[in-house]
């Protein structure tokens, strides 16, 4: 018995340094420095930011150098006798005449950067990005194409529990397509709480704040896939809202455009389509785990005191009306938000999906919402 | 200088109250100093074991030992206790103890304030801490608290946040009005304002900086209750107010806030050079002059936290050029400091190794501040562990080493007795050590584009990561050492002389060591 606990223990403590240190393999010793960005702007910002540096390296070793000096020949044992200056004009004159100067041969390059970055003339492209705890959602103005952009990484991973893939973290299930040569403007925005949308590779870095639309925008000549992530804190998975934009040739970027038209039109479709409650259920679950497990909890028990729990909840329960209300408009003062930006048929199945799940469906009046009634929702009300 | 203590004629009655009545009534200077500094003490280890949490969890990729929602309650709560628990109340604690006996008065000019402004500070952190146990948990939207994520989306413990900072602030006000009107009021005859030590100079530009940014502070929490509680939307965008907003009144506070943390710090270390160095300090008026500058930019500032938020061009690029310029000053100081050791004859006991470290590591997070100043750079750096690093250079072997610089600079005067230079060393090496190993590779991940307040990350930034804990533990656990230290000196030791430091200045080094507990009943006489 005692021996096996041992082994066990051995076992497990092999495993945890196997998980520990796997990550290690992949990762980079050399990834001291900003990496060189893709685009003119990127670039131009990496020079600068080199520039600096080197400014800052050179004061550095000048002051540090008599400094070290000091420390080093000024020492009581070599300089038993003080010297007793205590000022001395012309030095001091020096020393705050210089540095001023080199600030402004710094600030002045810095200066002009800045103002190439600040065009917020429209581009060519033009794509809405709102910022939602905890995902992204990209609109294309002109083309009408509009999805969300989740984590991709699945939360074993996260968890320990299975190996870590390549993009762990810098993966998500639908990247935003843009296409070389283009001015592609961003839109930024948020629907709860600040978001920041950084794509490292094009130097933007804008606040995505509700109420409030901040304008970036790059050209993109180099075809590839980029990563950014959320830099703004905006809750317990800011972590886990990565962004990946995908730039891909002209012709290649209007085939996407396409296929994306296509898909909504299906997605229409569907709402007239006559419902079985299985298939809502099954679609609802996986709406669920996408938009309402962050919360509300893969068992729909929510945390206690700040998320609600679905199950046994008289809403949730007895109330469709209700519940299509709170998912269309939020609760006012609460974390929960409008869920309209959702298709009729993701928010019907979804409501269905609570109803019917965690043995609500057996407590409550069982009743199944169809997309058409999200649709009568939708009606202007006289 | 020259003094005698003429107290000795009414001692009988003058000693201190028998029993815990001595702390709780106390109206003492030195008491009060020592409360606000056993205080601080307990607070940084506090504040220190969750930096623990957090740099255990970022030890290696994946969610290993807490949640994401814990790991937010985590970095919030640190860095409140740091600042406001930690390096604010040392700083006051310091002041309490140092800025009579340097100016030669008997004591603080309102006695009975300064008991009430240490006492309430237990309380207000009690209730911060006490949030972790509430239902939702403890404050999760980071020190600097944004809105909405700190109002509409907060958990219900942000009333008692509120709160507690409120209380914290009233601290403050009222510690840095009592430190003006000392400094103004009870300087001996012969102590001009151009005549006061550094500390003392130091100390009365930051209680003035308190004075104006508290306030704000509060302003700030205030509103955020009332969206919370009353129905107003001073930050809602959908009742028509303004996030952003948030951000500027919090940073008109939090920038001159930073320097409040480092000013009475500048005093310290101009002190320790010039006593070890043994030769007099170099430039003192333009000391003066950088630290009052340095001050007045504070509050023209503010927006280089914002640049991302959507500035129009032309505020970016004031905010630019107004923070390139506070390099000046500053860089006046660092000189002034390396000129002071020039042609010294010096010695490295431990407040001065502090001292020197202090310097150099001050001086890395200075220059990363001005690169992060530089805006389309900023745009790469901003809420990056580029940030992370910076902050954490100028505030630990900024801040943090200049008050234990303090302690070991001062204890022998406070306690009667020498502390162990060899484990003072030990101290020194181990955190200098640690300290570097921690924050200097989250430089690297910074800028290869870690995030902060990142529970989790991407598998490049796994190794440098785990440097970074590995060094954390190791700064983390040296300080129990320092502890072990302080108390070993309190307990006993080599008795120390009057001068305790033979290149020592100043009126403190007059008294008897320990210092008696009144201290220039009559006034000194300074030439």
């Amino acid at each position: 018995m005692f021996l096996n606990f041992f082994k066990y223990l051995n076992k497990k403590i092999l495993f945890v340094i196997l998980f520990i240190t796997a990550p290690l393999i992949n990762a980079d010793w050399f990834a001291l420095n900003m990496t060189r960005g893709i685009t003119d702007i990127s670039n131009e910002v990496f020079e600068l930011h080199m520039l600096i540096f080197w400014i800052c390296v050179v004061i550095g070793v000048l002051v540090f150098g008599v400094m070290f000096y000091s420390m080093y020949a000024h020492t009581r044992k070599k300089n038993p006798v003080p010297a007793t200056f205590d000022d001395n004009h012309k030095l001091e004159i020096a020393w705050t005449i210089i540095p001023f100067l080199i600030l402004i041969a710094m600030a002045i390059p810095a200066s002009k950067t800045l103002i190439k970055m600040y065009d917020d003339t429209a581009g060519d492209i033009n794509i809405q990005v709102t910022g939602y705890q905890w995902k992204w959602q990209y609109r294309y103005l002109e083309d009408d194409v509009s999805f969300f952009s989740n984590l991709a990484t699945d939360w074993d991973e996260i968890n320990n529990l299975v190996p870590k893939g390549e993009n762990y973290l810098q993966e998500v299930d639908e990247m935003v397509v843009i296409p070389t040569g283009k001015k592609v403007r961003f839109l930024i925005t948020a629907n709860d709480v600040i978001h920041s949308w950084w794509m490292p590779a094009f130097a933007i870095k804008q606040d995505a704040i509700p109420g409030f639309v901040n304008t970036a925008w790059t050209k993109v000549d180099v075809p590839g896939i980029y990563r950014g992530k959320c830099t703004e804190l905006c809750g317990k998975n800011h972590g886990f809202m990565p962004i990946v934009v995908k730039v891909v040739e002209q012709d290649e970027y209007e085939e996407w455009v396409e296929i994306k038209k296509e898909e909504a039109q299906k997605l229409a479709e569907l709402t007239t389509k006559e419902w079985t409650t299985e298939e809502l259920v099954s679609r609802g679950q996986s709406v669920y785990e996408v938009n309402c497990v962050a919360c509300h909890q893969t068992n729909g028990q929510g945390i206690t005191g700040i998320f609600p729990a679905l199950v046994g909840s008289d809403i949730v329960l007895n109330d469709k009306e209700r519940n299509i209300e709170i998912l269309m408009e939020g609760v006012q003062g609460a974390a929960m938000n409008s869920f309209s930006y959702l298709s009729e048929v993701e928010i019907a199945s979804v409501i269905t999906y609570t109803r019917q799940s965690w043995g609500n469906g057996e407590k409550g009046d069982g009743e199944v919402v169809v997309p058409k009634d999200v649709v009568d929702y939708k009606e202007p009300k006289i | 200088m020259s003094s005698v203590i003429e107290n000795h004629h009414d001692d009988h009655h003058h000693g201190p109250a028998k029993g815990i009545t001595r702390w709780l009534y106390t109206t003492n200077h030195k008491d009060i100093g020592t409360l606000y500094l056993w205080f601080s003490f307990a607070m940084f280890l506090i504040g220190g074991a969750m930096a623990m949490v957090i740099r255990a969890e970022l030890f290696s990729p994946g969610m290993q030992i807490v949640e994401p929602e814990f790991y937010n309650q985590m970095i919030t709560l640190h860095g409140l206790i740091m600042i406001f628990g930690g390096v604010m109340p040392a700083f006051v604690g310091l002041a309490n103890w140092l800025v009579p006996m340097m100016i030669g008065a008997p004591d603080m000019a309102l006695p009975r304030m300064n008991n009430l402004s240490f006492w309430i500070l237990p309380f207000a952190f009690f209730i911060l801490l006490s949030s972790l146990f509430m239902e939702g948990g403890a404050p999760n939207f980071g020190w600097t608290f944004y809105a909405p994520l700190s109002t509409t989306y907060a958990p219900p413990s942000v009333t008692f946040f509120i709160f507690s900072v409120h209380i914290m602030g009233a601290s403050s006000i009222m510690g840095s009005i009592n430190v003006v009107v000392t400094i103004m009021n009870m300087r001996a005859p012969g102590v001009g304002l151009m005549k006061m030590p550094l500390f003392v100079w130091s100390w009365l530009i930051t209680a003035y900086l308190l004075i104006a940014v508290m306030p704000v502070l509060a302003g700030a929490v205030t509103m955020m209750l009332m969206d919370i509680h009353f129905g107003t939307s001073f930050f809602n965008a959908a009742g028509g107010g303004d996030p952003v907003l948030f951000q500027h009144i919090f940073w008109f506070f939090g920038h001159p806030e930073v320097y409040i943390m480092i000013l009475p710090a500048f005093g310290i270390v101009s002190h320790i050079i010039e006593t070890f160095s043994r030769k007099p300090l170099f430039g003192y008026a333009s000391m003066v002059w950088a630290m009052l500058s340095i001050a007045i930019l504070s509050f023209v500032v503010w927006a280089h936290h914002m640049f991302t938020v959507g500035m129009p061009l032309a505020a970016e690029i004031f905010f630019m050029w107004a923070t390139m310029l506070i390099a000046v000053p500053t860089g006046v100081k660092v000189f002034n400091w390396v000129a002071t050791m020039f042609r010294g004859s010096i010695t490295f006991e431990t407040p001065m190794l502090f001292a020197c470290a202090f310097v150099v590591l001050f001086t890395i997070g200075g220059l990363s501040g001005l690169m992060l100043a530089i805006v389309p750079a900023d745009f790469q750096y901003h809420d990056t562990y580029f940030v992370v690093a910076h902050f954490h250079y100028v505030l630990v072997p900024g801040a943090i080493f200049s008050i234990m610089a303090a302690v070991y600079y001062w204890i022998p005067k406070w306690s009667g007795n020498m502390y162990d230079e060899r484990l003072g060393k030990l101290h020194f090496w181990l955190s200098f050590i640690g300290v570097n190993v921690t924050f200097f590779p989250q430089h690297f991940i910074g800028l290869a584009g870690m995030p902060r307040r990142y529970p989790d990350y991407a598998l490049q930034f796994a190794d440098w990561n785990m440097v970074s804990s590995v060094g954390a533990f190791l700064f983390g656990f040296s300080q129990l050492l320092f502890l072990f230290i302080v108390i070993k000196t309190v307990m006993g030791g080599k008795k120390a002389t009057d001068q305790v430091w033979e290149g020592a200045k100043g009126l403190e080094w007059t008294v008897a060591s320990p210092a008696p507990y009144h201290t220039f009943s009559t006034p000194p006489k300074v030439d």
